[in-house]
């Protein structure tokens, strides 16, 4: 079951992305981490942007995909709520799709300063799901 | 381990201190080039491979090593304290109308921007000069460089190091405070512990006094992604020992690092210089008399050349704060004449509805922790814990009838940065004087917070 959710950092959050596949679980990793900025669901779908990745392994790919998704947050001031993942080894294509930041009607509540490698894991569970993790910065 | 891993705490503050700290005092205490001992000051909690609130100092001439983890995302993220001038008697009357003014000054939150933008050449130079070049764009005074670390300006910056991607996220972010733990806050001096050394710094009971808690914004962040990358990449190391990823100082990497880092701590710099210029500005406008001269300007997140002595020895040592502030005790050569025979300002800032200290720094400092100690309370509850226990709108009205007025653009965030989500700043002052890191000079309480 495809699926997110924010695990405890001492000072900052941890995101989980949960999935059939690894794209699947990249791409719930970018959601949990939206919803550390603000409220998933009230982000429109308005505009898309495009991101390419590489990373010699899929754990450090994973922390790439979320800092491309922060540095197109910070410098649109965008905010996405759909992502599509394309992945070729340990290149990845990702479309994000979102709308301008709305401070008030999308509940903002604190930036995103980098995904980190702390408690940084991709693996394939022996269930058949795949889990995509790290700490982020905030 | 090559060297011990020290923790300065009261007992309450080590039996809450995460398991992970000990970890990854251990850890740092393997690496490559690491002199006397890896240390945690008692506001110790998990970090990025270095504990936050921890301190190690490696030996460039021994393999040293410098890691883009043991230094933060937030490269020379810090607090910066502004005498007024003003008694709690002379603000009180015009608080409102100040709050307000300051949250229409200072750019605060997500997706913030300034009004200030730099071409390619301007950014290099801002990234060179630090504050230095605030000042000299007429944001600020010449007196304040004296009451900033290294003068104002870090040297070797090598912005050339700095990627496009930094510098492209910095290009709307001069002179906004961020979000998260960030905050500008005007507080009184509610109690006095040494009254010389306060009248020192200038300070006497019911003063007012302007702090600033923020760093290098959207470039410091991106040098900090940039720099783990490349140092994960190249140090070839296992998951999960990727979190102490480093370079040695004197490899390729380790030097564009050093030259990156020093870009970004004068970003932040020049970030707090601006700031500083339009919280003055605010202040004119409400309250006219007030003078807003610098107290100090503290960095928390660094690494530094320091000379220090090991075994007998004197060295010239990289010293990594990763949450920790720089505390040189009286008599330092690299502190200005007007504060030498006193000590350094050390600047603890609190979070919103909570107490800050100024503390000094001590001559004892310099052997327990190459003259460091902590920086704030740091936190003891997640932020998703707070947000689901707190509720931003109530917590605000709260903080109003405690007498602090909050102003901020984001709930939620306050939630997260509830005063009861973070540990007792009071416990962590107090285990610095008595651990003599640094010693109590006055407890400050916040009237107006500017949330980010």
């Amino acid at each position: 079951m495809a699926g997110w959710e924010h695990f405890s950092h001492g000072s900052d959050i941890g995101v989980r992305g949960f999935g059939h596949t690894v794209e699947e679980a990249f791409e719930q990793a970018a959601l949990a981490l939206t919803a550390i900025v603000a409220d998933v669901s009230r982000i429109g779908q308005v505009e898309t942007v495009e991101v390419h990745c590489d990373a010699p392994d899929l754990e450090l790919l994973l922390v790439s995909w979320l800092n491309a998704i922060i540095y197109e947050m910070a410098v649109r001031t965008m905010l996405f709520s759909k992502f599509l993942v394309v992945m070729s080894g340990c290149s990845l294509t990702g479309t994000l799709v979102g709308e301008e930041v709305d401070l008030e009607r999308h509940r903002v509540a604190v930036e995103a300063k980098g995904a980190t490698v702390t408690a940084l894991r991709v693996v394939h569970n022996h269930d058949g799901q795949w889990v995509a993790q790290c700490v982020v910065d905030v | 381990m090559r060297v011990p891993g020290i923790i300065y705490a009261g007992e309450q503050l080590i039996e809450d201190m995460d398991e992970k700290v000990r970890e990854q005092l251990t850890n740092v205490a393997t690496l490559p080039g690491i002199r006397r001992a890896a240390y945690a000051m008692p506001d110790a909690h998990w970090g990025y491979g270095f504990p936050i609130g921890g301190v190690a100092a490696f030996d460039p001439d021994e393999g040293g090593v410098i890691s883009a983890g043991g230094v933060g995302f937030d490269i020379s993220c810090g607090v910066r304290a502004l005498h007024t001038g003003l008694t709690v008697d002379q603000m009180e009357p015009r608080r409102i109308e100040l709050a307000d003014a300051l949250f229409r000054s200072v750019p605060a939150g997500v997706g913030s921007t300034g009004t200030i933008r730099l071409n390619e050449k301007e950014m290099d130079e801002m990234l060179c000069g630090g504050a230095n070049w605030a000042i000299a764009r007429g944001y600020g005074s010449p007196e304040d460089l004296e009451r900033i670390e290294e003068s104002g300006c870090a040297s070797g910056a090598k912005p050339e190091c700095v990627s496009h991607e930094a510098k492209k996220r910095q290009a709307r972010e001069m002179g906004t405070l961020g979000s998260g733990n960030h905050y500008l806050e005007i507080q009184r001096v509610a109690e006095v512990f040494d009254s010389a050394t306060a009248a020192a710094f200038g300070l006497q009971l019911n003063d007012i006094v302007v702090s600033i808690h923020c760093g290098s914004r959207g470039l410091g962040h991106q040098v900090g992604t940039d720099y783990l990358k490349a140092m994960v990449i190249e140090g070839h190391r296992p998951i999960p020992d990727r979190e102490l990823a480093c370079a040695p100082i004197y490899s390729e990497l380790g030097q564009h690092y050093v030259g990156a880092m020093r870009a970004a701590t004068n970003c932040a710099l020049a970030n707090r210089q601006i700031i500083t210029h339009l919280v003055r500005n605010a202040f004119r406008e409400v309250v006219p008399g007030a003078k807003l001269a610098l107290l100090y300007d503290v960095s928390h997140n660094t690494c530094k050349i320091e000379r220090h002595t090991v075994n007998g020895a004197s060295r010239e040592l990289f010293v990594h704060r990763k949450g920790a502030t720089r505390a040189f005790g009286p008599g330092h050569s690299d502190l200005p004449p007007s504060l030498r025979a006193v000590g350094q300002p050390v600047l603890i800032g609190g979070t919103m509805g909570t107490e800050s200290y100024v503390l000094v720094g001590t001559g004892e400092s310099e052997d327990l922790a190459f003259s460091s100690a902590c920086h704030g309370a740091g936190r003891s509850m997640s932020r998703t814990q707070a947000a689901k226990k707190w509720q931003g709108r109530k917590l605000i009205d709260e903080l109003h009838e405690k007498g602090v007025l909050i102003r901020t653009r984001s709930f939620r965030g306050v939630a997260e940065e509830a005063p009861g989500a973070y540990k007792d700043v009071n416990a962590v002052a107090e285990a610095a004087e008595h651990a003599k890191l640094a010693r109590r000079v006055v407890r400050l309480v916040p009237l107006i917070c500017v949330k980010g």
